[in-house]
Order: structure tokens, then C-alpha cells, then sequence
């Protein structure tokens, strides 16, 4: 096991490191010199051998290490996991998808057997055995969304759909990019989206929600969000801004290589067959600049995108402030020569 | 920005007839596998080859939403349509091989609701037969009233009375019976939402009665899926892919879009889900707009047309396509 999963921290002391698997594998989210908001979604079906897109849900190195790390955010604040009362058929769903999932997908770490009802999992790199009668809240520690999503990498939302809109009432929420499950908990498509520079005036969200009403079960699809993180923290969120905002200001050319990080969001969005209900897979990989710049064709392309990106985008994803010195630094890595379209390295 | 989901392909494993006007066709997978569960209201596009002509209808699933073994539909046979159900009646048997899309529920129960309120009529029934039994198995609560024309034409009567006692009511037309409507409305609990599927004619008057007694519009829920009707023939030009047509009368404008070779988007085929909505680049004469997508402003325009249940007459139809 500890072959397969790094020992590493995503606060304090920072150890966190992708391996050279790791990076090879990161999912490189601009396929093209500049970057736009578009309505960027495809099939989620698997990828080459090895990608993230391998499996339904990647499991990589950082896995148990991210789950120790959600399980202290999860103690210190309980709100970031919340199930309004009809959304636990949902959550059954999701456990469901996400137990046969990862025992197929993973055999040598997960397994799944069922008689019936009565089921029995085990989760290897955690070490979680258990059993446990399917629909039936009170045979699991915890209602069945947060079990699972205490074991699974990523954030995770439910929404319920009724009236022709979606409302996000339900979610397992400790790696976010700034912003709150606790505030935005109830509300519909469009206003959880309020806060979006121009993505509301281009139509994005009129499009992207009447696609996502005729999500089909057995036909998700993805698309990458993308931001900047200062230091390996996972739990940027709105209720700790005051721990982690400050560090923004303490970025010199000396130390941006090793503390900046690009920060990609994998968002799946899959339809949940009993409840009706979408399931909302955010799946984060942080990579520092350093790593980053081994790969000749990302740097290069992450110095243009940065440098032509609308200050309006570079305010909302919180590296405004940091742009110059961002620039300087890539700047070294890019020779002007032309890249190659696509997101993989050359 | 496919949603095109795997379709199934299915043997038919059991055909019964339910009564004079119904029967009933069982459906399981060729390869043996589970059926994807699904949520109480979803329908399946059933595909039939009808000697040469292919045939996409779609019928509400009527089985336990939990039962992966099989899907159940009722087909009511319909002696005036463009002959999907006639075909079904007659040509279907055990043993045939057919194909399934996934299901799709496009008439979801609130999960919100304190209280389930089912109006049924004929072969409206279907859909509620599945989500009675997601209701029951959740420990939910939910009233069925249904209205038949006859004791010899109540289908599954028996069985949902046997089922769940005294919360099914039936009403039968030949005994003069009809829902109190208004009297059931005013006595039900606060947190109930209403879903109604039936003719036409009764769609409207629980909506009506709903609204005038002040039940907000979004607790009162209805499906009413149209047939494509037959029309006169017509010719049609696709822009995009290059192809010019004719729409046969007994054909509907999506089939010959289909029949065509061009791949077009769809979930429901009846006129209600949006999903095949054409932009129409030109268009000399008048859409004969069938659909409940559009709004009035837009078949106005005659800029989009619904290909599922529309038609066209005139001079020339031009589709973005």
C-alpha cells in the first residue's frame, strides 16, 4: 500500500509532490494558447491508459493522503457536508455509482459484494471494512453521501431537478476553489452561478442548463475548470479565507516556482437513475509551476494564457495580484515557438 | 454535446393481453445483464422495424422501478394512429428482438412533496404504477384516483387495489362516476403535489381546478405525451447536411430526417422535452407547430420547428440541419 499512495500533507508543512507518474498524467486543461469561457463539455467516456480519464473516478497517489486531509476539515467544520432530507435517495445512487465503479475499476484496492440488499465493502488503502443493507441509512456511520465522499477524492454536489432548473441541495464540499456549500445550499442553476464574470452575458448558463436537464443515465460528461492556489491547500474555501487569502502577498520571484500552483478542476456530471437527481464530481490536481515547466509545451502555453487572460477572469480566479510575477517566471520557459493544438504534451 | 446514451437491446420475454384495448410486453436484455434501475415516470423509446419503416414510440415504464431483470410496458392499441401501436398489437411476440433507449423521466415525482396526489386516466395509468411502487418501497405517501370508461377496460385494477387497499379510488365513465376534484383538492394536507396523466381534456381541468383554487402552478404535474399526427406529405431541404425529402403523410418530420441518414437529437419524441428543436433557415408557407416546447411567440416566428410532432405546408421548409 504505501508503494501505491504518497505520505504527504496538504497544509502546515506542505509535503505534498506529484511524482514524475504524476505529472506526466495531469490533466492539462488549456488545448490552445488562450483561454475562454465556452460551454467546454464532452462524453465522459474512458481515456488512454493511465490519463485521468482512464476510469469513471481516478484514484491516484494522493488519495489516502487527500482523505486524511477532508476528514480534518469534516471535524473542524461539519457544515461542509450537508443532505437536505430528500436528496438521500440520491446519495444512495451516488454510493452505488461509485462502489461499482471503483471495485471494477480497481480490484486490487476495492471490493464489493452483494446478496441481495445486504452488501459488503471494502476500501483496502483505508482500511474499511464494512457491511451494510442498501437503502437503509441506519446500517452505515454516516447517511450514504458522506460515507462514500469521505472515501472518494473530490468534491461532490447533488442537485435535484424539478421545474425545469436544478437546485443544489446536497454536498460533500472540502477542496473547493472559494466557494461555500453552507451559503449556496438550496439555490437554483443561475444563482449559485451569480458570481461568474461575463460567462452570464455570453448565455453560457442558459445553454449549459437546458443541455444538463437532458443529462441521460449512462451518458456523463466532463469539462475542466481551472484556478490559482497558493501552497498545496485543498480547503480553499470561503470560511478559512482569512487563514489562507494573506498568503497571496508573500509571493516573491524566489519562491513562486515551488509555492504557486495551477490548480485544474476534472468536473464530471453524471444522472442518477433512482433519485432522477445530477451528480456533481469536482476533482481537483494542484501542480506547482516547477513541475509544471518540466513539461517544454505547458510552459509555454501557460505563459500566454496568463498573460492574455481578461483581468476580469484573473480577479475572479484570485491571481491578479500575482500576475507580474507569475509572468516573469514562466516567461523564462517560453522561446515563442509555436505549440502544438491539444492538451497532451509534445 | 452528444446525450446519447447506450441503447439497450432487448428480447421480448412475455406479451399479455391486459384487456380488449391493452397489452402488456415485457422486455429483458439479450446479453442477460441487469436493466439499469430507474426513477418512477421515466419512459423507453421502444424502436420497431414495421416491415422497412422504422418506428420510434415512446412508452412510460410501468414495472418496479427496482426490478432489473426486466422493463414493462402497456401499449393501448390505437385503430387511427400511424400504426406503432398496431404494430406492436399485432406483430410483436415473445422471443422478437428489439431495442430500448435508456430511460428518461421527464414526469418526476417532488421528492419534496409531503404527499403524492395521482390522477390517472385510461392508459395514463402507466407512469404512476412505477411510482407507486418507489413511493411504497421509501415509505412515502401517495392517493391514486383513476378514471376508466368500464369495469371490462380498468387495467390493473385488481391488482392496484389488492396492492394498496384504500388508497386507490376508481371511477368508472359507464357508472357515471367522476372525481369530486374539487372536493379532493380542498381536503389534501399542505406540502402535496398533484400529477396528472391522461387525455387531454383531463389535464386541463385539474389544472384549471388547481389554479382557481389557488394551488400554486409548480405543485400540479402533468405528462401528456402527443403521437406525431398524420398530415398531408411535404417536401423538406436540410441545410447542413445537404439533403432534400419528402415527408410521407404517416411519417413524422424527425423519422424522415432519420430515414434520411442524418442523425438528429431526441428524447421524447412526443412534443414535449425540447431536445430535438431545429432552428428553420426558410420557410415559405405555414408549421403546423403540434409541440408543448415552443412558445407562442416563437411558432409565430416559424424560426424553430419541433420535428418529432410538427408538420409543414407550403412552398419550401429550409431546416438548419
Amino acid at each position: 500500500m504505501s508503494l501505491d499512495f504518497n505520505v504527504e500533507t496538504f497544509r502546515g508543512d506542505y509535503t505534498f509532490k506529484n511524482s514524475a507518474k504524476a505529472i506526466k498524467r495531469f490533466p492539462f486543461p488549456f488545448p490552445e494558447d488562450s483561454y475562454m469561457y465556452s460551454v467546454n463539455m464532452e462524453p465522459h467516456v474512458p481515456g488512454a491508459v493511465g490519463s485521468v480519464f482512464e476510469h469513471l473516478f481516478d484514484v491516484d497517489e494522493h488519495y489516502v493522503a487527500e482523505m486524511r486531509d477532508r476528514a480534518q476539515v469534516l471535524a473542524e467544520d461539519p457544515l461542509r457536508c450537508q443532505t437536505l432530507p430528500h436528496m438521500e435517495l440520491a446519495g444512495w445512487d451516488l454510493l452505488e455509482l461509485i462502489m461499482e465503479s471503483k471495485a471494477r475499476d480497481y480490484p486490487q484496492w476495492f471490493e464489493l459484494h452483494k446478496d441481495g440488499d445486504n452488501w459488503h465493502w471494502i476500501n483496502k488503502p483505508l482500511q474499511i471494512e464494512q457491511k451494510f443493507t442498501f437503502m437503509d441509512a441506519s446500517t452505515l456511520p454516516y447517511g450514504p453521501m458522506e460515507y462514500i465522499t469521505r472515501q472518494t477524492q473530490g468534491d461532490f454536489t447533488l442537485q435535484d431537478q424539478r421545474d425545469d432548473d436544478l437546485w443544489i441541495e446536497a454536498g460533500m464540499v472540502t477542496t473547493q476553489a472559494d466557494w461555500s456549500l453552507d451559503f449556496d445550499i438550496g439555490m437554483s442553476f443561475k444563482q449559485w452561478h451569480a458570481p461568474v464574470p461575463l460567462a452570464h452575458q455570453m448565455n453560457i448558463f442558459d445553454r449549459a442548463l437546458k443541455f444538463l436537464l437532458k443529462l441521460q443515465h449512462g451518458a456523463p460528461v466532463r469539462r475542466f475548470n481551472w484556478t490559482m492556489t497558493v501552497d498545496a491547500l485543498l480547503d480553499t474555501s470561503p470560511e478559512n479565507y482569512p487563514k489562507w487569502g494573506p498568503s497571496k502577498t508573500t509571493m516573491t520571484p524566489e519562491t513562486i516556482g515551488h509555492r504557486q500552483h495551477l490548480r485544474v478542476e476534472l468536473q464530471t456530471l453524471h444522472r442518477l437513475p433512482r433519485s432522477n437527481a445530477i451528480v456533481f464530481p469536482i476533482r481537483c490536481y494542484l501542480i506547482r509551476f516547477e513541475e509544471l515547466v518540466t513539461v517544454p509545451k505547458w510552459a509555454r502555453r501557460l505563459h500566454r494564457v496568463v498573460r492574455d487572460i481578461p483581468d476580469e477572469l484573473a480577479t475572479y480566479k484570485g491571481f491578479l495580484r500575482n500576475k507580474p510575477l507569475m509572468l516573469d517566471y514562466l516567461a523564462q520557459f517560453d522561446d515563442g515557438q509555436p505549440t502544438s493544438p491539444g492538451f497532451g504534451a509534445d | 454535446m452528444s446525450v446519447g446514451a447506450p441503447k439497450i437491446p432487448v428480447v421480448v420475454a412475455e406479451v399479455v393481453e391486459v384487456n380488449a384495448l391493452i397489452k402488456r410486453f415485457r422486455f429483458q436484455r439479450r446479453d442477460g445483464a441487469a436493466m439499469p434501475v430507474f426513477s418512477g415516470g421515466s419512459h423507453v423509446v421502444v424502436e420497431m422495424d414495421d416491415h422497412g419503416t422504422r418506428r420510434m414510440n415512446p412508452y412510460s415504464l410501468m414495472s418496479h422501478p427496482a426490478d432489473t431483470l426486466g422493463y414493462e410496458i402497456s401499449v393501448r392499441r390505437d385503430e387511427v394512429g400511424r400504426g406503432g401501436s398496431l404494430y406492436m398489437h399485432t406483430h410483436v411476440r415473445p422471443g422478437m428482438e428489439m431495442v430500448l433507449s435508456q430511460p428518461v423521466n421527464l414526469f418526476p415525482l417532488d421528492a419534496r412533496a409531503k404527499k403524492h396526489l395521482m390522477i390517472a386516466g385510461g392508459i395514463g395509468i402507466t407512469p404512476f404504477l412505477a411510482q407507486m411502487a418507489q413511493v411504497e418501497a421509501m415509505g412515502g405517501r401517495f392517493e391514486l384516483h383513476y378514471s376508466v370508461r368500464s369495469p371490462a377496460l380498468g387495467a390493473y385494477v385488481e391488482h392496484l387495489q389488492e396492492q394498496y387497499g384504500s388508497r386507490v379510488h376508481v371511477y368508472y365513465d359507464e357508472l357515471k362516476q367522476q372525481i369530486d376534484l374539487k372536493t379532493l383538492l380542498k381536503s389534501q394536507p399542505l406540502g402535496t403535489h398533484i400529477y396528472v396523466c391522461g387525455p387531454k381534456g383531463m389535464i386541463a381541468w385539474v389544472k384549471a381546478t388547481a389554479a382557481a383554487m389557488g394551488w400554486p402552478a409548480l405543485a400540479v404535474h402533468s405528462e401528456e405525451f402527443l403521437a406525431p399526427p398524420v398530415g398531408l406529405a411535404f417536401e423538406v431541404q436540410l441545410a447542413a447536411s445537404g439533403k432534400s425529402f419528402t415527408v410521407q403523410p404517416n411519417q413524422s418530420l424527425l423519422e424522415a430526417i432519420e430515414a434520411a441518414g442524418v442523425e438528429a437529437p431526441y428524447l421524447c419524441r412526443g412534443g414535449a422535452c425540447g431536445q430535438c428543436e431545429t432552428d428553420v433557415l426558410r420557410c415559405d408557407g405555414h408549421i403546423e407547430h403540434n409541440d408543448h416546447w415552443l412558445t407562442d411567440a416563437q411558432k409565430a416566428s416559424h424560426t424553430k420547428i419541433m420535428p418529432c410532432v410538427s408538420r409543414f405546408r407550403g412552398a419550401a421548409l429550409i431546416l438548419d440541419r
